[in-house]
């Protein structure tokens, strides 16, 4: 450290200590709220699940700010460090908003192929990109 | 490369007046090698535990239904789970393994403070009590492990927790509608023959479903009690279907929606949900283990005074005490996406 004196310190570390058990029980009371345990059939809601998520991702990072800046001393570090640690970690960004998007599309199709696979056992299959005879009972399920 | 050297020889025949930073004769960064090192390693970690939980991400978007965590951990050791209503304690158990983390990463600034005083007996105090905060999280997690894949028969590529997409209910053994109903979004576990009671903990005490989140394949009280000796395989009957491993899927009819009067039976959940937990969970279990074994390490070393000799206010403490905290910074997203979302 060598920025406050021994006590101040540790002081410092112990509201620390409150503080992460704090947030992580807020946390915890958050996300069973969310599934409905602190009050009944709030989990069918959109609204809950959205405002849950966010404040559950945005006190998560809290706390990951806490414990890199206090408990690593980033915050006490060269800048340069800090910038050669911190800015990569914004390709990560990118990554998660690439491919939780592309997750939902994979998940969007899953959902169209089964519904086109009801179709078909329901009517006839007009093939695409093909004559269609409708004589020509090959083509009709 | 007779360029390369003569320009080395430039620089080396300016060494003694060059006071740049980056000329070598100072740390740009004001650390040390080591130091910057760690945090460098730390970086390209981050960056594999990313990619797991990115593909975690990806992998559940695309699943139309996904395990509710709060139904798939809601047990804890001993039978404690047996004192909080309904007999679930939903994330009790993994909330307690956080605090574990939370206070060996305490108990590590303590230690790291101690060396910058130079106070041996003060480092190696705090040390210990690190080590045994991680060494206990270690534990925990065997037993989470165990609960999983010997009572509750999760592996890498089956996930025996499921979750209702049809309003239904539960078919009795004759065929005729029991009054255990269910709803869209409602999970259950399929248990394997012989194994639905007294294991795993939430069994047997269980029968009202109170909370409407538990739906558990074992309590219908139908053929469970005399198969303890004699387990069935790949029989078909009018309330459950037991398959070739064993597994009872119990079997409803649905009550809402297109497929109206259908009978169906319970299907397994999404299959990457264990996979990529044991995976995950493991990685990271595999940093707190090895981050145990330096600490050990680097313990005994500080009581040896190694670091005494060194003179160099015991950087590999900090060094250790970086490694350390990023292992706990890790468990605030595996925590987040595995329990809390």
């Amino acid at each position: 450290m060598g920025h406050s004196s021994y006590e101040e310190s540790i002081k410092k570390v112990y509201f620390g200590l409150i503080l992460l058990a704090v947030v992580t029980l807020i946390e915890v009371f958050i996300s069973l709220f969310g599934k409905g345990y602190i009050i009944g059939g709030v989990e069918t809601s959109t609204v809950v699940l959205v405002v849950v998520g966010f404040l559950l991702i945005a006190l998560s990072l809290y706390k990951a700010y806490f414990i890199i800046f206090e408990f690593m001393h980033m915050k006490y570090e060269a800048k340069g460090l800090a910038l050669t640690v911190l800015l990569p970690m914004g390709l990560l960004v990118w990554g998660v908003i690439a491919f939780f998007q592309e997750g939902d599309a994979w998940g969007d199709r899953r959902e169209l192929i089964k519904e086109k696979d009801e179709q078909t056992s329901e009517e006839s299959i007009k093939p695409i990109g093909m004559i269609y005879n409708p004589d020509d009972t090959k083509y009709i399920n | 490369m007779a360029t390369d050297t003569v320009l080395h020889d430039d620089v080396h025949h300016k060494d003694g007046e060059n006071t740049d930073a980056w000329s070598g004769a100072a740390q740009p960064f004001e650390v040390s090698y080591g130091k910057l090192m760690m945090w460098y390693f730390l970086l390209s970690d981050a960056f594999t535990f990313a990619g797991f939980l990115i593909a975690y991400g990806t992998l559940r978007f695309s699943s139309p239904t996904w395990p509710v965590p709060d139904f798939v951990f809601k047990t804890a050791p001993f039978g404690i789970h047996e004192w909080f209503p309904g007999g679930h304690a939903p994330l009790i158990f993994v909330t307690f393994m956080s605090f574990l983390l939370i206070i060996s990463s305490v108990t590590m600034v303590r230690a790291v403070q101690e060396g910058h005083r130079e106070n041996k007996n003060g480092v190696v105090y705090w040390m210990i009590l690190t080590i045994i905060g991680g060494a206990g999280f270690l534990g925990c997690q065997a037993w989470e492990w165990t609960n999983l894949i010997a009572h509750e028969h999760m592996t890498v590529n089956r996930n025996p927790f499921g979750t209702h997409i049809d309003h239904g209910v539960y078919l009795n053994a004759d065929g005729t509608e029991s009054s255990d109903i269910f709803k869209p979004g409602d999970s259950f576990l399929i248990h394997k023959d012989g194994h639905g009671h007294g294991h795993g903990g939430d069994h047997g005490a269980e029968a009202g479903h109170g909370d409407g989140h538990g739906h558990d394949a074992h309590d219908d009280g139908h053929g469970h009690g005399a198969a303890h000796d004699n387990i069935r395989k790949d029989v078909d009957l009018k309330h459950e279907y037991v398959d070739k491993e064993g597994f009872v899927h119990r079997k409803y009819k649905v009550t809402e929606g297109r497929d109206v009067g259908v009978v169906k039976q319970e299907a397994f959940g999404p299959k990457s949900f264990g996979a990529l937990f044991f995976f995950i969970t493991g990685f990271h279990g595999f940093h707190v283990l090895s981050g145990v074994v330096f600490l050990i390490i680097i313990c005994l070393n500080v009581a040896s005074g190694l670091y005494v000799k060194r003179r160099n206010g015991y950087e590999m403490v900090e060094k250790i005490g970086l490694y350390w905290h990023f292992v706990d910074l890790v468990w605030v997203f595996v925590f987040l996406v595995f329990y809390l979302l």
